[in-house]
């Protein structure tokens, strides 16, 4: 029987409400009064000196109030990286100055030049049309390899070479895996592009700043999933405002995938010259200026080696990666291709050596950083690919194989530095099996062979490191912040709380699937609960929303807190009673005395908090308010396994999803329908990235995909029904949820089973194709099997 | 945007007009002027409605037979008034785009602006159609100069555009990922005197007539006659979403499913 409330029911999304009746409150809902407007020129070459801004005219143009450039932020800090990682060799990697507004030189199409802030828009974009900018054309640097060669023009002048860093993990195993290799009974070797994605969340990116001479006090409203990382970051590295002059607030926001996490020039630039101007300074972003602007994603080459004995046991495994950083460090960039890639990349597998190696590059194209999974479908992708490249080359089925080479005991320690707690990669291959009807799969291609189409099944597994993350770990491995997360239960007088998170919620649900866990602790309607998040003035310090950590981090804290309310709650409802607080149990929103019939309501006991006429005042204080911050003791690992289907119409080599099934384990789940949701909204983007989705630069460093018109989202027709199923539960040991993230799943685990589908339905078809570049158009398609 | 100046005229004569004055432009759906015009790649002074011309609006059935659409019809008005008359054409026009496409976007805006992959410049080819304008009329063979260029003089506005209607006729769009637009489109048209394929969506030069097709489906109007044709990957276009070969070879495949739909 599902249940109707509480922790493992299907509440509707209350929020849902505001945001399909138009009245949620979006960033760029909010307008201050005397607000100006700001507009960014930006560069329209990928790499030039600037010999000259000549803002004369253009100061002149009606409405302008001021025209900023690079010049203005001298003074001022550049945009930092959170996360500095260590190479091969010991040494940090080459991390260069980031301003706000181009200084010397333009780095990418888009690096913005001059700010002009005017009472309209219009006003500015007229105004930012007369000035002059004088710059001198450079050769821009676009191919990662071609960077690397000697010679090769360089992004930054002042660093040696365009090598960010050269990572190499576990270094100590190098020698070993070459070893093996060199010695294995059976190698595949397989040579693939993950390339870049644009996020496109549907709201762009917004920036309001405002600033209150009457007390020194600056306030951002920003399109942000973690307003506390940006006023850390913003404060105290780039503007030197303290923390308590600074507020952040991210109200409403239409998605993030990642993108929003970052800290971002015009965030930086809103809150200076908000200053600057003593008036509220807004921007909004139009579409074309996200493709420039907002940190794109992936944009991996990689060359992976599986060894394998003659029983078909992994042996070892060996990947070279160069990871496209773009042309300025964006906030967790660093952090991506190292350590939520190379700590992945044993998968669900006992493969016993393995070595990752990562060149970090940059280039003269907009930054890459964090997009949905981050890190983990890169490492995910080619692991899964080369598995089923190893299977078709020694003839062997490929879930046999990796069955075969499953991970069955935990807690398992992989030679890649991290601690899978728990897991259950059998049952939930299984599970899919069930769920994907494998055993109807060859009665389906012989029906779509009878209508010309051939028809391919892919399988893939994965594993993810989620719940980011222990701050002690983290901070070994170069993270410039602390990665827990802090919940505050405020209790009124009349019992209603209010729970203020440090978690962000933009289109996740946070705000039903949070309540349905202190409700249940406590026993009181969900309704009675309610999420406050999203401004640093109401919540106390804590991370946000990223890595699937909400639940499993920021939940864990509001677990705590709820726990201190209920400790202390007993102790109010003992004095009530004129019991002994152990004798006191909590079951339904009633306090009852063990093995009596006296009980006060939920409701009796928070009105004496706060109206504390008969109270314990010598023992306890009055009011019943409590914060927890809890750091994670490991990561937590969803896992699971995905089989897709698909038909290729071999005239024109256009592929379509027929099937598609996910079996996930997530740990315990809050809320299943949210949980639903999300699987769904990550394969939708998963299956974008196999499909259509591609970011294209030429060789001068032109964005060519800048627009819907060429860079091609998933729409529903691209997809089909899903079938998801996650009942396979392994609960996390180490956090009290015992829940494991499932924001990312999708978009992790599916781009292999699609592209292992085309293969295998090209090969049926008698093509001698091993492998497609990812976006798997018609075209490219149709090329493969020419040969 | 940049300021401009906007009329609505009620007649023909009064947009004519109204185009006369320096940097003036007609406005039709506004599909493709609006979106270029935000992006300030297009700075006319005043922008000429034609969605207010009683004249310029609907479909009819001319004594003849042919098919007359008025120069300012929304895609969703033929599709739904030239479904029983023209049903490829009907067809083609309510694939264009989205709703809020079809229903502002006009048949004069898509054959004046003749984007090299829409859809409309290749029914208006392969039907042999006379584009109607203020001034004179021009047959459809001599009206598609290349990519986004047509025998429209400065100021001269589609009023109409007459179909001869085809024994057969199928429309085969495939469509580029992103944009939806025609990745390469053929239409076929099938009349008692010959066969008429225009391929769009492929050429550099625009929408173009596949006369060797034609010849071979004037005699053996079935999809084995087209065996053995291809199209050359030369002159085609590449880019991000097919390469020439690719358009080639795809207009080859949709001109065979076009004739086995009409057949
Ligand atoms: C999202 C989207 C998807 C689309 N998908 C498709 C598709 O799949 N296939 C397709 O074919 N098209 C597609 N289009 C284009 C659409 O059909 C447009 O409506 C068409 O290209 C222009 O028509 P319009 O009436 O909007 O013209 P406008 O945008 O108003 O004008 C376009 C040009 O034509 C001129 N003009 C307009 N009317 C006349 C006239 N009567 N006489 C002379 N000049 C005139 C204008 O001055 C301007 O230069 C799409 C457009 C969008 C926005």
């Amino acid at each position: 029987m599902p249940k109707d409330s509480g922790i493992g029911a299907s509440p509707k999304r209350r929020e849902d409400v505001r945001f399909l009746t138009g009245t949620g409150n979006y960033t760029d809902d909010i307008n201050l009064r005397g607000q100006a407007y700001v507009h960014f020129l930006r560069s329209d070459v990928a790499h030039g000196r600037i010999n000259g801004v000549n803002t004369d005219a253009a100061e002149g143009m009606p409405g302008v109030v001021r025209i900023f450039t690079g010049a203005d932020f001298e003074g001022v800090g550049g945009l930092p990286c959170g996360w500095q990682v260590t190479d091969r060799h010991g040494e940090v990697m080459q991390e260069p100055a980031h301003p706000v507004l181009a200084q010397g030189k333009v780095r990418h199409v888009g690096d913005p030049i001059a700010a002009v802030v005017a009472e309209t828009y219009e006003q500015a974009r007229d105004a930012a049309e007369a000035i002059e900018v004088d710059i001198e054309d450079l050769p821009a640097v676009i191919d990662m390899k071609a960077a690397l060669k000697d010679g090769a023009p360089k992004v930054h002048d002042d660093l040696t070479s365009n090598l960010c860093y050269d990572w190499g993990f576990v270094e100590e195993n190098r020698e070993a895996v070459d070893e093996a290799i060199r010695n294995a009974a059976h190698v595949t070797t397989l040579e693939l592009v993950n390339q870049r994605l644009v996020a496109n969340p549907m709201e762009p990116r917004v920036a309001v700043g405002d600033y209150s001479r009457a007390n020194d006090e600056s306030t951002l409203y920003t399109t942000s999933q973690n307003p506390h990382v940006i006023r850390l970051l913003m404060g105290a590295f780039v503007l030197g405002i303290p923390e308590h002059k600074l507020r952040v607030v991210a109200p409403d926001v239409g998605g993030g995938f990642g993108s929003k996490i970052f800290h971002y020039a015009e965030e930086a630039f809103c809150t200076f010259a908000a200053r600057q101007l003593n008036r509220p300074v807004k921007w909004t972003s139009s579409r074309s200026e996200a493709f420039l602007s907002d940190a794109q994603g992936r944009d991996h080459v990689t060359k992976i080696e599986l060894a394998l004995d003659g029983d078909n046991n992994f042996v070892a495994l060996r990947t070279d990666t160069h990871a496209n950083m773009g042309a300025y460090l964006s906030t967790f960039s660093t952090s991506v291709p190292t350590w939520l890639h190379g700590v992945l990349m044993a998968g669900n597998y006992k493969t016993p050596l393995i070595y990752v190696n990562v060149k970090a590059v940059f280039t003269n194209t907009v930054p890459v950083d964090a997009y949905r999974g981050a890190g983990r479908p890169e490492a995910t992708f080619q692991l899964e690919r080369v598995i089923d490249k190893a299977a078709r080359e020694l003839g062997v089925d490929p879930i046999a194989l990796r069955r075969q080479n499953f991970i069955t005991e935990f807690p398992y320690a992989t030679p890649v530095a991290v601690e899978y707690d728990t897991g259950d990669y059998v049952a939930t291959m299984d599970k899919l099996e069930e769920i994907a009807d494998l055993s109807g799969f060859a009665a389906r291609r012989a029906e779509s062979e009878k209508r010309g189409k051939l028809r391919g099944l892919g399988v893939n597994c994965y594993i993810e490191a989620c719940g980011i993350a222990p701050s002690a770990l983290v901070g070994q491995l170069g993270a410039r912040a602390g990665l827990y997360d802090a919940a505050t239960v405020r209790v009124n007088a009349t019992g209603s709380i209010s729970v203020m998170v440090g978690a962000h919620s933009h289109g996740q649900g946070h705000e039903t699937a949070f309540p349905q866990v202190v409700a249940e602790m406590l026993g009181i309607d969900e309704s009675m609960v309610d999420i406050v998040h999203g401004d640093s003035s109401r919540i106390p310090f804590g991370m946000g929303t990223y890595g699937s950590r909400s639940l499993a981090v920021c939940g864990s804290a509001m677990v705590r807190a709820t726990e201190k309310i209920i400790n202390k709650s007993k102790k109010i409802a003992a004095h009530l009673m004129e019991a002994s607080e152990a004798d006191i149990e909590l079951k339904d929103g009633q306090f009852t005395v063990a093995g009596t019939d006296k009980s006060v309501a939920w409701g009796d006991v928070t009105l004496a908090a706060y109206v504390p006429h008969n109270y314990p005042l010598e023992e306890i204080e009055p009011g019943l308010e409590e914060t927890a911050f809890y750091d994670p003791a490991n990561f937590t690992y969803p896992a699971g396994a995905y089989a897709c289907e698909v038909e290729v119409d071999p005239e024109t080599g256009k592929v379509t999803i027929e099937r598609f099934a996910a079996a996930d384990d997530f740990g315990n789940v809050v809320n299943p329908m949210i949980v639903d949701g999300q699987v769904h909204g990550g394969l939708a983007q998963g299956i974008g990235q196999a499909l259509l989705e591609g970011c294209v630069y030429d060789a001068d460093g032109q964005l060519l995909s800048a627009s819907y018109m060429d860079y091609a989202m998933p729409r529903a027709d691209d997809l089909p029904f899903y079938s998801v199923d996650h009942s396979c539960q392994t609960p996390c040991t180490h956090n009290p949820l015992g829940v494991k993230g499932c924001g990312e799943a999708g978009a992790i685990g599916s781009p292999p089973s699609v592209v292992n589908a085309v293969v295998d339905a090209l090969q049926s078809g008698g093509h001698k194709v091993d492998h497609v570049d990812m976006p798997l158009t018609p075209s490219r398609v149709w090329a493969a099997m020419q040969g | 945007m940049y300021e401009f100046e906007f009329e609505r005229p009620g007649s023909i004569s009064d947009a004519v007009a109204a185009l006369k004055t320096d940097e003036a432009q007609a406005l039709g759906g506004g599909q493709t002027l609006i979106p270029t015009m935000k992006q300030r790649l297009a700075n006319p002074a005043k922008l000429v409605s034609l969605t207010g011309i009683g004249e310029m609006q609907g479909v009819c059935v001319e004594d003849d037979g042919a098919l007359t659409i008025g120069g300012a019809t929304p895609h969703a008005v033929v599709a739904e008034k030239a479904a029983a008359s023209y049903p490829a054409l009907a067809a083609l026009a309510g694939n264009i785009g989205d709703p809020a496409v079809r229903n502002r976007g006009t048949i004069g805006g898509s054959l004046a602006n003749n984007d090299p992959s829409a859809c409309y410049p290749a029914a208006a080819l392969a039907s042999g159609a006379v584009i109607v304008t203020n001034a004179r009329e021009i047959p459809a063979d001599d009206y598609f100069q290349g990519m986004f260029a047509t025998a429209l003089e400065e100021g001269e506005i589609i009023t109409s555009v007459r179909f001869p209607v085809p024994r057969a006729a199928n429309y085969q769009k495939f469509d580029q990922a992103a944009s939806r637009f025609a990745l390469v489109g053929v239409f076929v048209a099938r009349f008692d005197d010959g066969v008429r394929v225009a391929v769009t969506g492929a050429s550099e030069d625009g929408v173009f007539r596949w006369s060797e097709a034609e010849a071979a489906l004037g005699s053996d109007f079935s999809a084995a006659a087209l065996d053995g044709l291809a199209l050359p990957a030369d002159g085609m276009i590449g880019d991000l979403h097919g390469t020439p070969e690719y358009r080639a070879h795809l207009a080859a495949v949709l001109t065979r499913r076009a004739v086995q739909a009409a057949a």
